[in-house]
């Protein structure tokens, strides 16, 4: 007679197969394949593909464009997390505050996220237009020093970096809402029992631990698609004025696809997924770590 | 230590009355129950009393003052909540320190970092007062434990520590103890009443747990339907209930409801048999009697046994029809089920068709029994 836990082994495998396949083959696979493209010194459309060692790498670690990109995806990125997630969380907590139409706010404040870029960068160029844009005719009346946003070295890529804070906002606003839905209300009765019934006293005692989980997935998440930022900088800026928006999805799509360095361009997405896992590994540690309660 | 009062409150939740017009005085040092079915209003009542929730008329006093208009806070009560509601995040030293933190640091000592600096003295004084009260509890090992790491009992006597640290003008408990499983309870129950006592603090305890209230309570208030059915000690609840529904409410097994009437000559007839009880009411009546005030007779009402319940210290008997009969292990053997008896009532209380108390009495004339 057969031994039942064999049996029961063997038809776990199977069972899980079908799923462990699509895994690799969706989502291991291509990036297992940009590894090793990686490590070869194709050229998209040549005959001929030869190993090239870790050739591509080095010639990152020189490139010059690469480390100013590296810079200022990591610049965009310290500039758009911390105002989104600051942001995101004023504007749950406002809405949650708001009796009627909170759904309303909750769809405006999403719309950007559910919206194409791509179309909004659109009226994004219009609102940073120079002379007639938005921007500028707020802050000239408000008697502040105006510029031309997009095409000024100095300012560009925070321009963008608001862009990308206006995009996040909803998300971050809906996931800190959830947070907030999460907190049982009797740690707030029980807060004012103990006497402490201001509004300063409830954030910073209640409200703000309890959102710890939620905070260390906002974070990661926006850092994440802030890291992704492409579409902007492609049509508003093309990476310029001189370099100072090119960034690693745009510098990587240049390499790749505009010059054809298909190796090249997958040595810079390795780079890219690095950093992205490190991201993920470093919020799923702390979440494990700390921000747990249960 | 005051007294609280609470005078003619009324709460609506929209269309819904949950609290029609309570009155309830608790005196000072008292350990009052407020005992009814869940929806009864019971917690709302608490909450208002608290200051959780705002009534929409009436008054609430704790000793001479008028809080109504009050924050919870200006109200110097503790509340310990069904949940606990601990601060998951923070230590027990912690939870228990925090309503001491907000009562006596300013708040530049709060501040975070900075405020320690300011406030060494005063932080040393609160680790004490934290200390003390943590011993008696046996919390002391656990002080730098976070909730999540305790049991249910030790999550309970947190609650309780924190709710006693500052010496709080009454004790407000909702449900405190459904949490936990039986036997703790037990323990949990005698812990309660033996700290309260020792505090002298006046203390309301939200119960749906009859036995629970009976058990510690000096004083039960019954609620049903946003109403105080009867405010009295236990044993008068139990022995002189107001209503049917107060009857029914108190007691396990509860007592027995007997459909039955007077004729013109005031005497009692429950299923065909003369009771030797006299009342002046007349008409339709229900005859209420507890497990234990009836006794097997030669003559009475008559009933069969349909089920017996063997629990040891007692025996209780279940009639065809509902009613339920408690006799000692000795009286009890012998009786077998499907067997025919007659019950003699030896204790009972009348009342009226919309479950009023009315007046009984026992028969002057020779008992039928006996």
């Amino acid at each position: 007679m057969a031994n039942p836990h064999r049996a029961e082994a063997i038809a776990g495998t199977l069972l899980a197969l079908p799923a462990f396949i699509l895994m690799w083959l969706m989502l291991l696979g291509p990036a297992v394949a940009v590894g090793l493209l990686s490590l070869t010194d194709w050229n998209f459309g040549e005959p001929r593909i030869g190993f090239a060692g870790l050739e591509n790498y080095q010639e990152l670690w020189g490139d010059r464009v690469f480390w100013i990109s590296l810079r200022n995806t990591v610049i965009y990125v310290g500039v758009s997390v911390p105002a989104t997630v600051l942001l995101g969380l004023l504007a749950a907590i406002a809405i949650e505050g708001v009796g009627r139409g909170r759904g309303f706010y909750r769809a405006a404040y999403f719309l950007p996220v559910a919206s194409t870029l791509l179309a909004m960068a659109l009226v994004w160029e219009f609102m940073f237009h120079p002379s007639v844009g938005f921007v500028n005719q707020v802050f000239r009346g408000l008697g502040l020093p105006t510029a031309d946003w997009l095409q000024n070295p100095d300012t560009a890529l925070f321009a963008l970096a608001a862009i990308g804070v206006w995009q996040n906002l909803g998300l971050a606003m809906v996931l800190f809402m959830a947070g907030l839905k999460a907190i049982p209300p009797d740690l707030y009765e029980a807060l004012a029992m103990d006497g402490a019934d201001g509004a300063w006293e409830r954030f910073r005692r209640v409200t703000w631990p309890m959102l710890g989980p939620a905070l260390v997935f906002v974070v990661a998440i926006t850092a994440i698609r802030s890291f992704q930022v492409f579409d902007t900088v492609q049509v508003l800026t093309e990476g310029g004025p001189s370099k100072s928006t090119e960034v690693l999805l745009f510098t990587m799509v240049q390499q790749g696809f505009t010059f054809l360095r298909s190796a090249y361009g997958a040595a810079i997405t390795i780079v890219f997924l690095v950093l992205t896992l490190a991201i993920t590994l470093a919020q799923t540690t702390i979440l494990d770590r700390r921000a747990h309660y249960g | 230590m005051p007294g609280v009062a609470l005078r003619g409150i009324q709460k609506s939740f929209g269309a819904t009355a949950v609290l029609r017009d309570v009155t309830l005085v608790a005196e000072e040092g008292e350990f009052l129950a407020i005992l009814g079915p869940s929806g009864c209003g019971k917690s709302t009542l608490l909450r208002i009393l608290a200051g959780l929730e705002t009534a929409d008329a009436g008054e609430v006093l704790i000793g001479d003052r008028r809080v109504d208009s009050l924050p919870p806070k200006a109200r110097d009560l503790a509340m310990v909540f069904q949940s606990y509601a601990l601060y998951p995040y923070m230590t027990v030293g912690q939870n228990v320190a925090l309503p001491l933190e907000m009562r006596r640091l300013s708040a530049w000592q709060r501040v975070p970092v900075l405020g320690r600096m300011i406030s060494g003295a005063a932080r040393r004084a609160i680790a004490a007062d934290v200390a003390a009260v943590a011993a008696p509890l046996g919390l002391t090992p656990l002080l730098a434990r976070k909730p999540a790491q305790l049991s249910g009992g030790q999550r309970q006597r947190v609650a309780l520590a924190r709710a006693m640290v500052r010496n709080p003008a009454a004790f407000l408990m909702d449900e405190p103890l459904s949490n936990l499983d039986a036997r703790l309870r037990g323990e949990a129950r005698a812990e309660i009443v033996a700290l309260t006592r020792r505090l002298g603090v006046t203390a309301l305890y939200v119960t749906h747990d009859q036995g629970e209230a009976m058990a510690m309570a000096d004083r039960v208030a019954v609620m049903q339907g946003g109403r105080v059915l009867q405010h009295a000690a236990p044993q008068e609840l139990y022995d002189e209930p107001a209503s049917l529904d107060v009857a029914r409410f108190v007691g396990s097994p509860p007592m027995n409801a007997l459909a039955g009437h007077i004729g013109e000559d005031g005497a009692v007839v429950v299923s065909g048999a003369r009771l030797p009880w006299q009342s002046t009411a007349r008409g339709a009546v229900m005859l209420g009697v507890r497990p234990e005030g009836w006794v097997p007779a030669a003559d009475g009402i008559p009933v069969v046994l349909e089920r017996i319940e063997h629990l040891g210290a007692e025996t209780l008997c279940h009639m065809a029809g509902g009613a339920v009969l408690r006799l000692s292990p000795e009286a009890s053997r012998g009786l077998a089920v499907g067997q025919g008896l007659c019950l003699a009532v030896n204790r009972a209380v009348l009342f009226g068709p919309d479950g009023a108390r009315l007046p009984l009495a026992a028969a002057r004339r020779e008992p039928a029994f006996g």
